[in-house]
């Protein structure tokens, strides 16, 4: 890499590390800046969400394969917790039965949509996830039915309450952030990079040595394992759970979160729960109608920016960056590579 | 031994016969080129020799380790590679990245999900001498959307050459290249060395027909003429179905 190529690019990687940094710590001042504990709520509802939007991206993203099911892995770890919690376990042992029960469900979940690719995963998704909702909702000697289950508690790790609004951002804070971070990490490796190639070229990794289906079951594992984290956060948030969070239209808001973000990025689906859970709770308070303007949102987001917000406005930032230098006087010649 | 054996290989799509007991014997070292005209089955056969497609009869051995119903990835793994006629890569990528991937192919850092895939030096490395070895080497860092076809190709022999193959099997690897990019696509391809098998299936006969050592003749499927280049180019059958009076 030439000099002048090189600094620029340790500028991007300062600049990117510096708004990391600037991010996080406007995450931390969120409970400390918002006075209002309904808004403080709503901060712990988009990071839990996003959460969730970071799993499903991880297959929508970065394998390049469309759930419409995870509501119901969402699902499955929410009401293995609620169960447990209500039948008078310790919040330990239920949050480890449920992520265990709920990687075991995506396992049965990807052994069986991994036959396929294209519609038919979209299709064999649905329908387990529609099982999953069904159970929950016809199992009524375990699940309570459509009464659903409540919790009493909410957990209290290292002696920290987690039962204010506050105490539970916190909460969602270290768990969102090491989800980002886990993430991060994942799409960067080799393994990432080997999904990445799936997503491509499937027919191309395999002659390449690459075992398409084993690498595609095992993003799907770390993907349950983020919706079955999402799933408990979303537990204790309401201390309650019912067929609803499983139903297909939770599994469509994933998806409209992953979409509207941007899928295959990391800030995408964390902008996209951000959207979602917004418009959903605070400007339904305004807009009678809020179901439309969501929806009008969605076309505006597929016709302005289709690769979604966040490419969307770096492309943007980009071109309106290029055609400024242009403007410039004397730009060009500056930009120019000198002898 | 011999690098590559293949035993009566049939293949059938519904009632289309596209491979009909075809045999190849195919010495270390060698250099065979499989011609004839469109539908012949060429590629079907390579995709049948490299495990994308499974034969309905006979068997295929590499280096005499039968592996008829072996799985295209362990073939990979085994020292086979093979470049696509429809060009096959990354477009997202840049070219080294491209060849990085063929190279964590082979790699167990595979599975590894932790260290960062960017900074492993050692792929970045090797992947930056075979792109040397096809002559691409100073734009390593250029994404694979802003190449040119003919780089696109020498991108594809780069990755097939990065895994080190045993057989390299080329499908059309001069296709839609221009002269000066033929001559140096020939060039690339005379310069590996002979501890690599090569079958190569080409339609341009001036360039190929000098690379080969032996050409065996394909038509509907079927094994119609193979010998050395005197005998095959010879043989009347040779041109009537292929060279044309």
């Amino acid at each position: 890499m030439s000099g002048p190529v090189k600094s620029a690019a340790n500028g991007m990687v300062t600049a990117r590390r510096m708004a990391t940094g600037v991010a996080v710590l406007a995450l931390i001042a969120v409970p400390f800046a918002i006075k209002e504990i309904y808004y403080v709520n709503i901060a712990s509802q988009i990071l839990l969400y996003a959460v969730f939007a970071l799993g499903l991206n991880v297959l929508v993203g970065y394998a390049g394969l469309v759930s419409l099911g995870h509501a119901g892995l969402f699902g499955v770890a929410a009401y293995v917790l609620a169960y447990l919690l209500a039948a008078g376990h310790g919040h330990v042992a239920a949050i480890l039965a449920a992520l265990a029960v709920g990687l075991v469900a995506t396992a049965g979940f990807a052994a069986l949509a991994l036959r396929a690719t294209g519609i038919s995963f979209i299709m064999i998704t649905l329908a387990l996830g529609e099982i999953i909702w069904g159970l929950a909702y016809r199992w009524i000697s375990i699940t309570n039915g459509d009464n659903g289950i409540s919790v009493a508690t909410r957990p209290q790790p290292f002696g920290i309450s987690l039962a204010n609004a506050r105490g539970f951002y916190d909460a969602t804070l270290v768990i969102f952030l090491v989800a980002v971070a886990a993430t991060a990490i994942f799409v960067r490796s080799p393994f990432g990079a080997a999904l990445c190639g799936t997503r491509d070229q499937p027919r191309r990794m395999n002659a390449l040595g690459y075992h398409v289906w084993m690498i595609r079951f095992w993003a799907f594992m770390f993907s349950g394992l983020l919706t079955s984290l999402a799933g408990i956060l979303f537990v204790y948030y309401n201390e309650f759970i019912s067929p609803q969070a499983l139903a297909l239209t939770a599994s469509a808001e994933g998806l409209l979160m992953v979409i509207s973000g941007g899928a295959g990025t990391l800030l995408g689906p964390v902008v996209g729960a951000a959207l979602v859970v917004i418009v959903k709770n605070v400007v339904s308070a305004y807009v009678v109608r809020w179901n439309f303007m969501l929806g009008a949102i969605f076309v505006a987001i597929v016709v302005l920016m289709p690769e979604g917000l966040v490419p969307g406005a770096v492309r943007l930032t980009q071109t309106a960056w290029r055609a400024g230098r242009r403007k410039k006087p004397g730009a060009a010649s500056r930009a120019r590579p000198q002898p | 031994m011999t690098a590559l054996v293949v035993n009566n290989l049939c293949k059938s799509f519904g009632g289309l016969r596209v491979t009909t007991n075809v045999n190849l014997d195919v010495g270390p070292g060698e250099r065979r080129l499989i011609i004839g005209p469109n539908g012949a089955g060429k590629t079907t056969l390579f995709n049948l020799i490299t495990g994308e497609l499974t034969p309905d009869n006979g068997s295929v051995a590499l280096f005499g380790r039968d592996i008829t119903r072996m799985p295209s990835r362990r073939r990979t793994h085994l020292g086979m590679a093979r470049t696509y006629q429809i060009i096959t890569l990354f477009a997202r990528d840049t070219i080294e990245r491209n060849v990085m991937l063929a190279l964590l192919g082979l790699s167990p850092l595979r599975w590894n999900p932790l260290v960062a895939f960017d900074r492993l030096q050692h792929l970045t490395a090797q992947a930056r001498a075979a792109l040397d070895r096809v002559g691409l080497e100073h734009i390593a860092a250029r994404p694979l959307s802003e190449t040119s076809y003919g780089e696109r190709r020498r991108v594809e022999i780069a990755m097939a050459l990065a895994q080190n193959p045993k057989v390299l099997l080329l499908d059309e690897p001069f296709a839609g290249l221009s002269i000066d990019e033929r001559q140096d696509v020939r060039k690339l391809l005379l310069a590996i060395p002979r501890d690599v098998t090569i079958v190569m299936i080409e339609h341009d006969m001036d360039v190929a027909l000098d690379f080969a050592d032996r050409i065996t003749l394909l038509h509907f499927g079927e094994v119609i003429v193979e010998g050395t280049r005197a005998e095959v180019v010879a043989d009347p059958r040779t041109r009537e179905v292929y060279l044309g009076e």
